[in-house]
């Protein structure tokens, strides 16, 4: 009997009902996809028009002030530079140090290997106000005693995204397949050596988009900072690692609680403006990982 | 002649046959090794001697007898356990100089991991025990003294899947005599190393040119090139053609036949017509059912022995059935 020739097959042997499922399956998953847009693009275009007549070269030049028309977020995009220059100093390099040890040095069957593991993966979803008290407790207050100056926010963003940086830099260092490795140890390379010099070589893309991510994750963070004290009226940059300090998020804030409106069109021009610069970073960890993409 | 160990009657030679420069350059190796390896200088010469020596005869010769110069490795009794499981066990071997050594066998039969051994490549993978003697010019190769950084540089690898590095082909090669401290003339040695693997040809336009964007038959040979450019003593490949096509294979198998003259090749093979094709000689492994439960499952050698013998007349039963097709 042959089945080619049987009418079902050519017709189809499933039902108005299934083809009906099934375009209404994929009008589901297209809704889930258009909805997150649309909210994205409401809140833009409901900030960008809201903060429009504020934005300009003004508001990011002017200080915080009284008065609603001269407040400007100078201070604010200092004081968030200086938080982003900290966490590129110390979160970066001792996040790619942890993944290079647990990468290429830990020996995974070891109990304290892996209980570091666990560890840094609960970590990064840690809510960030609770980084926030860590860095009262120990850095603002307490142990180190560094009050609430640009340091202390900048370690505790840097706190903050340290495990997310061990994450994404431990992921680019395991796409570098094994033989790099192997290869490069059999020709008398040390340990060092064809880790430094073959395997984060080819990971230092992985490792700068998962970097910018992070970094930019910790720019629109309020809440530590909050709890930190940075939220003041600071009408000065800062000047050093001792500095008072304020940063965009914290400006917003600021603004938004205050009853003037206009202080709240003002924190509509300054969304934009945070917005903007997040984008522009994580387009570029975009252009990074596209551009350096290695297949193996 | 072939075999004098003599280092003056080898420059005799060389120089009769035209090719002096070597002998200055000759020289120069041998005062590098003396200083960078501690090797006393009749040992740096005798080194040496071989190379240029074969390179004079430039062609390939029949297994000679056993003699214990002649050694270069030598394994006794030798098991690999992982995680306490042991992958193969009781291996003995001899493995002679300037001769390609092939390992066969089925799947699973552990001869990827006694090549493994003998540069110590199984030091890397976690869990991985290494039993017996292994003896390396006479040398305990996991004595306590024994650097395994050091063994690696003078015995080369070459992997199953080649290896390049997502660089340029210039720093493929470079990489290997750089992080051996390398100081003499580096572009002179990428393309003596290109030349010696029979790549240069195709690559010498663009040696800036990603290694990643050679074939794959190519990029094997970059690896025996970036392999060869650090005088290693030893070349193991492990399975070096299965992800090749017919031709590239026949190219690196010549290959194998010229650097034979030079080096000292072991080379793990499933392919029993590769093994009859390139080597003096072989060893057969296989699967044997233990009775433990530490080894239910163990690979052992069988029998090892000229390759002619091994194909033609086999004294192990099993041997005979393996490479006249019956299984494996």
């Amino acid at each position: 009997m042959s089945t080619v020739a049987s009418p079902d097959l050519l017709t189809g042997q499933r039902g108005w009902w299934h083809r009906t499922r099934d375009g209404l399956f994929r009008v589901a998953i297209m809704g889930s996809v258009v909805l997150g847009l649309v909210v994205l693009v409401a809140l833009i275009a409901q900030s960008l028009v809201k903060g429009w007549p504020r934005l300009g070269l003004d508001l990011l030049t002017h200080f915080p002030s009284s008065f609603p028309d001269r407040a400007g977020i100078q201070s604010a995009i200092f004081g968030t530079l200086w938080l982003v220059a900290i966490v590129f100093v110390t979160a970066i390099p001792i996040g790619v140090g942890a993944a290079i040890y647990l990468e290429e040095y830990a020996d995974t069957n070891t109990w304290y290997n892996r209980l570091i593991d666990v560890v840094i993966q609960n970590l990064a979803a840690v809510p960030s106000i609770v980084y926030g008290i860590l860095g009262l407790a120990f850095l603002s207050r307490g142990f180190l005693h560094l009050g609430p100056v640009v340091l202390t926010g900048g370690l505790t963003l840097s706190l903050l995204v340290l495990p997310v940086v061990i994450i994404a830099s431990r992921e680019a260092i395991r796409a570098v397949p094994s033989s790099i490795l192997d290869g490069a140890l059999a020709l008398g390379a040390t340990q060092w050596q064809a880790v430094s010099r073959q395997v984060l070589p080819a990971a230092i893309p992985g490792i700068a988009t998962g970097a910018i991510l992070a970094v930019s994750r910790a720019i629109g963070e309020a809440a530590p900072l909050l709890l930190l004290g940075a939220l003041q009226f600071i009408t000065f940059n800062p000047t050093g690692l001792d500095s008072s300090f304020t940063a965009l998020p914290i400006q917003i804030f600021n603004w938004i609680s205050r009853p003037q409106e206009g202080f709240h069109i003002a924190a509509a021009a300054a969304i934009i403006v945070l917005l903007g610069i997040t984008l522009l970073m994580n387009g570029v960890a975009i252009w990074l990982r596209k551009r350096f993409q290695q297949q193996w | 002649m072939i075999d004098d160990p003599e280092r003056e009657s080898a420059a005799e030679v060389v120089a009769a046959e035209g090719v002096g420069a070597e002998g200055v350059e000759a020289e120069v190796v041998q005062a590098e090794l003396v200083e960078a390896e501690g090797v006393t200088v009749e040992q740096a010469g005798a080194r040496i001697d071989r190379r240029m020596l074969v390179e004079v005869d430039g062609r390939r010769r029949p297994p000679r007898e056993d003699s214990a110069a002649e050694t270069v490795f030598d394994l006794t009794d030798v098991s690999v356990t992982y995680a306490g499981i042991y992958a193969v066990k009781g291996v003995n071997l001899t493995i002679r100089r300037n001769e390609v050594t092939a390992l066969i066998g089925p799947s699973g039969c552990g001869k990827t991991t006694v090549l493994r051994c003998l540069n110590r490549t199984n030091d890397l993978i976690p869990g991985a025990k290494v039993e017996g003697k292994v003896l390396y010019h006479g040398i305990d190769l996991y004595g306590p003294r024994v650097d395994p950084v050091e063994v690696r540089r003078r015995i080369g690898m070459v992997f199953q899947k080649p290896n390049p590095f997502p660089k340029s082909i210039y720093d493929n090669i470079a990489f290997g005599p750089r992080v051996g401290g390398f100081k003499g003339d580096m572009d002179e040695l990428v393309e003596r190393s290109l030349r010696r693997a029979a790549l240069w040809d195709e690559v010498k336009r663009d040696l800036k040119a990603s290694a990643m964007a050679l074939s794959g038959g190519q990029q094997q040979r970059l690896c025996i090139a970036r392999c060869i450019a650090v005088e290693p003593d030893v070349i193991l490949m492990d399975e070096p053609c299965s992800a090749l096509d017919p031709v590239s294979t026949s190219r690196i198998e010549e290959l194998m036949d010229e650097l034979v003259s030079e080096y000292t090749i072991v080379i793990v093979t499933h392919n029993m017509q590769q093994a009859a094709r390139v080597s003096d000689r072989t060893g057969f492994f296989t699967v044997a059912e233990g009775t433990g439960e530490k080894d239910h499952r163990i690979g052992i050698l069988v029998e090892f022995d000229k390759t002619d013998t091994i194909f033609t007349n086999p004294s192990d039963d099993r041997t005979e059935a393996y490479v006249t097709g019956r299984f494996g």
